[in-house]
């Protein structure tokens, strides 16, 4: 079966590095997302905001096909990503996850060195190149993610070993080091402190800048301050399935919403 | 302590106790939890003096006394001299002096008594003429605490007897083979036979059990051929539901008679495949008479045997590793088999190492499927290959055991004593394992 491939060189013009189109989501029998579309802008951060249970992780993971691990689940629809559609029975969903990274909610550093934790990204993709250059991109990678100066004396060191902070950093930086196009986060800083959820914000809005970041988060100051777009997931009432509401740059879904159930969310009445 | 609650729910029916009583109510919760505590206790100690009892019943058959009887005293062949104060002369002089003349004969006739050396030549004195013979043989309780009983009878009996301490396990125990006579009789036959069963068996089961339980754990949900052709389709559920069968019942297998996987063993490799397990196909042949009797046969079918345990608990030492860990490899674009390779197992290998060690030591002591497949009970030469016909200790023990005389039941506790250390420190060597493999990996 010949793999079709992601074209590297694609160029088109559309101003969204992913793109949902209609897009339903299955647990088995039961729908848990539908009638999803939106896009995400390259080189923006985009927020997935809405109450508990209502689909952001669901539509979080089918963004690089994470939810093709849990048994049972099943997206209909389009996903685009560089003018092709990932749910293309002949797309690889390990060349997917290669291009699109993803942080979790909790750390999960692996039980190696902190330049293992690193350097596992690029070897099991194939990387080739001397000791040295793997030297350099471990601290690229690490730079990248604002850990450098904390760590690097301390490189052999587990990567269990350090705080919780420092470890949700350290899953950054071992995403940025195979170059990925689109990083995912669902609530990276949930487990966080206000300082170390400030850093990391900090380090968005620097990734911003080579990456497009998409993030599920359910801190609404987080989403207003630290997203270019919005958009806000609910669950219907009769079939239990999450759906958007609204979808817009943040600016606008915080301060002047479209619909009155993103301003009773917002506001806190709501969810 | 019995402050006053502040809101009592009014309309409630049932209340929680207050005041005073909240003292009462925990006393006597924890009362019962004392209780239960003294009896969890007890069952501890019923177990260890079981353990106990069990050493000392060993101990008791493996040590003890024995009465020596000489037909003839060196005191009175050397007039009082030890026999390694003696000179190579004198002792052969000593010898013909003694010997009657076809004895003497047969001597010469191996190797001329003026060539050997005074150790061998005492060795002679020993066996032909001193001839010191077991006559009787107590446990260790008797000999410890009845000593004066033991003495008195032993002095009506055999009064030229002399009582000495015994202990049965003793290097030459260890390296001496097979043989008729228990005094001389040694494990090492059914040792070295035991470390090739235990070898194989490793090697056989290992990565078998591991690769059906990365299998089974990994890859059942898979669909191998293309979901969208129907033969594609139908191969799939034909895997599916056979892997599911095959999960389910597992833990069955791990519970049938050993004996029943003897009888499996005997029916598919000594009988089915002798032509392998003989090694007649590879032209080595061992024993012509082993007929597919060998190691191997053996090692084949305990490998089936512990089988279903090492898949067990080396599923259960996959299923440990958290699935974050995969879920984090997966995100950084690394193939299945580079995660389950790179991330799953290193984290498994102590899990799965210390279960296999344990499944494969309890089935070392197993008598009953290799007494069917055909292990000999009488043999003293030395396994050399795969395909040699073998024993292994237990059924040196069991065939020990059977036998009427003290002596063989006392090197049959002997031999426990060594089958039970060997055993001891295979386990010692999964725990030591473990705990290193654990160290060198950082967490
Ligand atoms: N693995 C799963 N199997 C079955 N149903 C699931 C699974 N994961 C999520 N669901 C269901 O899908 C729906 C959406 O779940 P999802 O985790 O996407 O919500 P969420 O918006 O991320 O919630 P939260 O904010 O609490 O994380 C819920 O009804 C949930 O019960
Ligand atoms: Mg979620």
């Amino acid at each position: 079966m010949a793999m079709k491939a992601i074209d590297p060189q694609y160029t088109a013009d559309t101003k969204y590095a992913l793109e949902v189109r209609n897009v339903d989501i299955y647990y088995s029998a039961f729908r848990a997302v539908k009638n999803c579309s939106f896009g995400m802008e390259r080189n923006k951060i985009t927020a997935l905001i809405g109450p508990s249970g209502c689909g952001k992780s669901t539509v979080l993971r089918s963004l690089n096909r994470m939810n093709d691990l849990i048994a049972g689940a099943r997206t209909e629809g389009e996903v685009l990503y560089r003018g092709q559609n990932l749910y293309d029975p002949d797309i690889d969903a390990v060349q997917v996850r290669r291009s699109i990274g993803m942080v979790f909610q909790k750390a999960n550093p692996f039980p190696k060195s902190i330049y293992d934790n690193i350097a596992y990204g690029p070897r099991v993709n194939g990387w080739k190149g001397s000791k040295a250059e793997m030297d350099e991109l471990v601290e690229r990678a690490l730079r990248g993610a604002a850990l450098w100066d904390e760590v690097k004396d301390d490189l052999k060191k587990s990567g269990l070993a350090i705080s919780g902070g420092q470890q949700q950093r350290l899953c950054i930086a071992r995403a940025l080091a195979v170059e990925p196009e689109v990083i995912l986060m669902d609530e990276p800083c949930s487990a966080l402190d206000p300082i170390s959820t400030l850093k990391i914000e900090e380090l968005m809005f620097e990734l911003r800048q080579r990456y497009s970041i998409v993030i599920v988060t359910h801190n609404m100051q987080q989403a207003a301050r630290a997203s270019d777009n919005t958009v806000f997931f609910l669950m219907d009432k009769e079939d239990r399935a999450g759906q958007i509401v609204e979808y817009g740059p943040t600016e606008q879904i915080f301060q002047s919403p479209k619909d009155e159930r993103t301003e009773q969310y917002i506001s806190g009445r709501f969810g | 302590m019995s402050a006053e609650p502040v809101n009592r729910p009014s309309a409630s029916t049932g209340r929680l106790p207050q005041g005073e009583e909240v003292k009462q109510n925990v006393a006597s919760r924890q009362q019962r939890g004392k209780l239960w505590q003294a009896s969890l206790l007890f069952s501890v100690v019923v177990g260890l003096s079981v353990l106990l009892m069990l050493a000392w019943n060993i101990a008791n058959d493996a040590f003890g006394g024995i009465a020596v009887q000489a037909d003839v005293e060196v005191e009175t062949l050397t007039d009082g001299r030890p026999l390694e104060d003696l000179t190579q002369p004198e002792l052969v002089a000593l010898l013909e002096e003694n010997l009657r003349s076809r004895v003497l004969r047969n001597l010469n006739r191996e190797q001329p008594l003026a060539e050997r050396d005074a150790e061998n030549l005492i060795e002679v004195v020993l066996l032909e003429i001193v001839k010191p013979e077991v006559v009787a043989t107590y446990k260790l309780a008797d000999f410890l605490f009845n000593r004066a009983e033991i003495e008195a009878q032993l002095a009506e009996d055999f009064p030229r007897a002399e009582l000495e301490f015994k202990s049965w396990v003793r290097w030459d125990f260890i390296v001496n083979p097979m043989s008729s006579n228990p005094v001389y009789a040694g494990v090492r036959t059914a040792l070295l036979g035991t470390l090739w069963l235990l070898m194989l068996t490793i090697l056989i089961a290992f990565p078998l059990g591991l690769g059906a339980a990365i299998y089974l754990e990994e890859y059942q949900s898979d669909k191998i051929f293309d979901e969208r052709t129907p033969a594609g389709r139908f191969f799939n559920r034909v895997i599916a539901r056979s892997t599911s069968i095959i999960s389910t019942n597992i833990y069955n297998l791990s519970g049938v008679p050993s004996i029943i996987y003897g009888m499996l063993g005997l029916a598919i490799f000594v009988r089915a495949l002798e032509n392998f397990t003989s090694g007649a196909m590879f032209g080595v042949g061992g024993d012509a008479t082993a007929n597919g009797r060998t190691i191997i046969s053996a090692a084949l079918t305990m490998s089936l045997l512990v089988l279903p345990v090492v898949i067990i608990s080396s599923q259960e030492a996959i299923k440990a590793v958290p699935s974050t860990l995969r879920q984090a490899s997966l995100g950084l674009g690394a193939t299945k088999w580079q995660t389950i390779w790179k991330i799953v197992l290193p984290n498994a290998l102590p899990g799965i190492l210390t279960g296999t060690i344990l499944a494969i030591s309890r089935a070392i002591g197993e008598t009953a499927p290799l007494i069917v497949v055909g292990a000999s009970t009488f043999i003293v030469t030395d396994p050399t290959s795969i395909f040699s016909k073998f024993t292994v200790l237990p059924i040196q023990i069991y065939n020990w055991t059977s036998r009427p005389q003290d002596e063989f039941r006392a090197i049959a506790a002997a031999a426990i004593i060594v089958l039970l250390i060997l055993l001891l420190s295979l386990n010692a060597t999964a725990i030591l394992l473990r705990n290193y493999l654990r160290s060198r990996r950082v967490t």
